[in-house]
C-alpha cells in the first residue's frame, strides 16, 4: 500500500512539474471557465432585468449550473488529458512498463484533476461573487458536499472511458476527449429543469447521475432543500457508470495488448 | 520448468501474428545473468516485438516466457520492479526538467534516496550538467544517456535495450558502449540488446541471435557465428543471410 501511494505521488508530482514553470497552461486552466462564467454570468443579469418577480430564480440557477457543469467537464478532463499528454510526448511506454499499477495511474490523474478543478472552482466562486453577488456556499449550504462529490465521480468514470478510447485508438481519439462530455450535456438538464425535454427522453436522462445532481442544485437554489433519494440515485448511478467505464477501459486495453497498439502509442 | 537462479529470461516456441504478419516464429532464447544478448536482425524481423512480449506490453500469440522466473502476462508488475527499458524511440516527457523526470521514474520505481541516485547516475554518464535542463532541449546523444540513467534508478537485474543507439554518432554510440560495458561489469547485469547495427553488437554481446521475418537464422558468440557462416564480419553476414533468404523465398509468398 505504501509502494502504492509513492507511486501515485510520483505521478501527481510530474503534472505539478508541468504546472510549475508552463504559465501559458496555468492561463489556459483558468482562461475557458472565467470566459464562460462571465457569459453565464451576463445573460442572469439580463433575465433578472426582464422580469421583477422574484420567484424567478432562473437568473442564480444559470451561475450554479455553469459552476457545476465546470466541475464535472475538468474532473473528465483531468483523467483523460493526463493520459493523453503522455501519448503526446512519447512517455507512455516509459510508464506502463514501469511498476505502476493502471489503477494507480488513473487514481494520480483523478487527484491531479480533482486539484485543478478545485483551484478553478474557487476562482469562479470568487468572481461569481463579486461580480453577480452568486454566493456558492450561501445558496447550496451543506449540500454542495454530496452534489459536487457526484459531479467529480461522474467526471471520473467519463475520463476513465475516454482515456480507454485513447488507449486504443490513439492521437485519433483526441477530439472525443473534448467531445464526450457535450454528448451528456443535452440530457442532462444543466441549464432547463428536466421538465423541458420531451417526454420521451426524460426516462434516459434520468439514466445519467448528472441529472439528479442539476435537478437537486435547481432544487436547492429555489427551497432550500432537496430529496436525499435523488442523492442516493445519483451516487448509485455513479457506481454503475464507473464500473461499466472501467470495464471498457479493461477490454480495450486487453485489445491494445493484443494487437501491439500499446507499444506503438505515440509514435504514430 | 526451470528455477535457474542465473536465467533471467527464457523463452521457448515464442510466436506473434499482427493479423496477417508474422512478426515472431517459435523463437526460443535465454539470457543468463551478468551476460549481454544481442537480438538483431533488419527492420520488421521481430525484436521490438520480443522485447515488448518480454516487458508484458503486448500479449504472446503462443509460448511459454519466463522473465526473472515470472510470467510477464499475470506479474508485470513483480518483474518491472526488477527490470528496465529504454528504446530510441520512447522519450521522456520533453516539457519537464531532467531531474524532474528523474525524480518522477525514481518515485515509480520506489527508488531510496532518489536525488543521490540521480546525481550519481547522471555523473556515471557524464551528463551532471544537464540536471536543470528541460528534457526536450537536449541533443539526441544526451536524451540517450539521460534514458539510460532512468534505465539504471532501480538497480535492475534485467535491462532492455531496444536500439538505444539508433539515433546517435558512432562518436557518442562508442561513448555509450563502453559505459554500458562497464556497468554490465561492475554491476552483473543482464543486457537484452537489439540492434540492426552490426560491428556495435560484435563488440558488445556475449552472444546473439540473428532474426529474419520473426524466425531465428543463427545464434552464438558473434565470432562462433562468424566462422559457421564463413563470414568476415557481421555486416556481411547480414547481407548474406538476408539476401539468401529473400533470394530462397523469391517465388513464394
Ligand atoms: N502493432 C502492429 N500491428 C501490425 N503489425 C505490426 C505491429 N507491430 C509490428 N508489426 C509488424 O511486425 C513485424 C515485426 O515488427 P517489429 O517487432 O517492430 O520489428 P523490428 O523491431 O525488428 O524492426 C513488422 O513486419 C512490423 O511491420
Ligand atoms: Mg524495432
Amino acid at each position: 500500500m505504501n509502494a502504492s501511494l509513492r507511486r501515485i505521488g510520483a505521478v501527481v508530482l510530474r503534472y505539478a512539474y508541468l504546472h510549475k514553470r508552463s504559465l501559458p497552461r496555468v492561463f489556459e486552466i483558468v482562461f475557458w471557465p472565467v470566459m464562460e462564467l462571465l457569459v453565464w454570468g451576463f445573460v442572469s443579469v439580463y433575465v433578472r432585468s426582464l422580469s421583477a418577480d422574484p420567484a424567478v430564480r432562473i437568473a442564480v440557477f444559470l451561475i450554479g449550473a455553469m459552476i457545476f457543469w465546470d466541475i464535472l467537464y475538468r474532473s473528465q478532463q483531468g483523467v483523460s488529458i493526463a493520459v493523453i499528454e503522455d501519448v503526446w510526448t512519447q512517455n507512455i511506454v516509459n510508464v506502463l512498463v514501469s511498476p505502476l499499477r493502471i489503477w494507480e495511474w488513473l487514481t494520480a490523474t483523478f487527484i491531479y484533476g480533482f486539484l485543478k478543478t478545485c483551484v478553478i472552482t474557487a476562482i469562479l466562486w470568487a468572481l461569481a461573487y463579486g461580480l453577480y453577488r452568486f454566493d456558492l456556499a450561501d445558496a447550496m449550504g451543506l449540500y454542495l458536499v454530496p452534489l459536487a462529490a457526484n459531479l467529480f465521480l461522474f467526471g471520473w468514470a467519463l475520463g476513465v472511458f475516454t482515456s480507454a478510447l485513447v488507449i486504443r485508438w490513439g492521437h485519433a481519439a483526441e477530439a472525443l476527449i473534448w467531445g464526450i462530455p457535450f454528448l451528456v450535456q443535452p440530457l442532462s438538464a444543466i441549464y432547463y429543469p428536466l421538465s423541458t425535454l420531451p417526454e420521451w427522453l426524460r426516462p434516459f436522462a434520468l439514466l445519467l447521475p448528472s441529472t439528479h445532481v442539476f435537478e437537486g442544485m435547481r432544487e436547492v437554489l429555489a427551497t432550500g432543500r432537496m430529496a436525499s433519494a435523488s442523492l442516493w440515485a445519483s451516487f448509485g448511478m455513479n457506481l454503475v457508470a464507473f464500473a461499466a467505464a472501467s470495464m471498457v477501459f479493461r477490454f480495450l486495453y486487453g485489445q491494445a495488448k493484443n494487437t501491439g497498439r500499446l507499444g506503438r502509442l505515440g509514435l504514430d | 520448468m526451470s528455477t535457474d537462479p542465473a536465467l533471467l529470461v527464457r523463452v521457448t516456441g515464442l510466436s506473434k501474428t499482427y493479423g496477417s504478419t508474422v512478426a515472431l516464429s517459435g523463437l526460443d532464447l535465454t539470457l543468463q545473468r551478468g551476460r549481454i544478448l544481442g537480438l538483431l536482425g533488419p527492420n520488421g524481423a521481430g525484436k521490438t516485438t520480443a522485447i515488448h512480449i518480454l516487458m508484458g506490453l503486448l500479449t504472446p500469440g503462443s509460448g511459454q516466457v519466463r522473465v526473472l522466473g515470472m510470467d510477464p502476462g499475470r506479474e508485470r508488475h513483480r518483474i518491472a520492479e526488477r527490470m528496465n527499458f529504454a528504446s530510441a524511440y520512447v522519450q521522456l516527457p520533453s516539457n519537464l526538467k531532467v531531474y524532474e523526470n528523474l525524480n518522477v521514474f525514481a518515485g515509480l520505481y520506489g527508488v531510496r534516496d532518489a536525488r543521490r541516485k540521480v546525481e550519481e547516475l547522471l555523473e556515471l554518464f557524464g551528463v551532471a550538467e544537464l540536471s536543470g535542463r528541460l528534457t526536450g532541449s537536449l541533443s539526441s546523444g544526451e536524451k540517450t544517456r539521460v534514458n539510460l540513467v532512468k534505465c539504471l534508478l532501480n538497480d535492475p537485474e534485467l535491462l532492455l535495450l531496444d536500439e538505444p543507439t539508433a539515433s546517435l554518432d558512432p562518436e557518442m554510440a562508442d561513448h555509450v558502449r563502453t559505459t554500458l560495458r562497464r556497468i554490465q561489469r561492475e554491476r552483473g547485469i543482464g543486457i537484452l540488446y537489439t540492434s540492426h547495427n552490426m560491428p556495435e553488437v560484435e563488440e558488445l554481446c556475449d552472444s546473439i541471435v540473428f532474426l529474419h521475418q520473426g524466425l531465428k537464422i543463427a545464434e552464438g558468440p558473434p565470432r562462433e557465428v562468424l566462422a559457421r557462416y564463413g563470414t568476415r564480419d557481421l555486416d556481411e553476414l547480414f547481407i548474406k543471410i538476408v539476401r539468401k533468404e529473400h533470394g530462397s523465398a523469391g517465388g513464394g509468398s
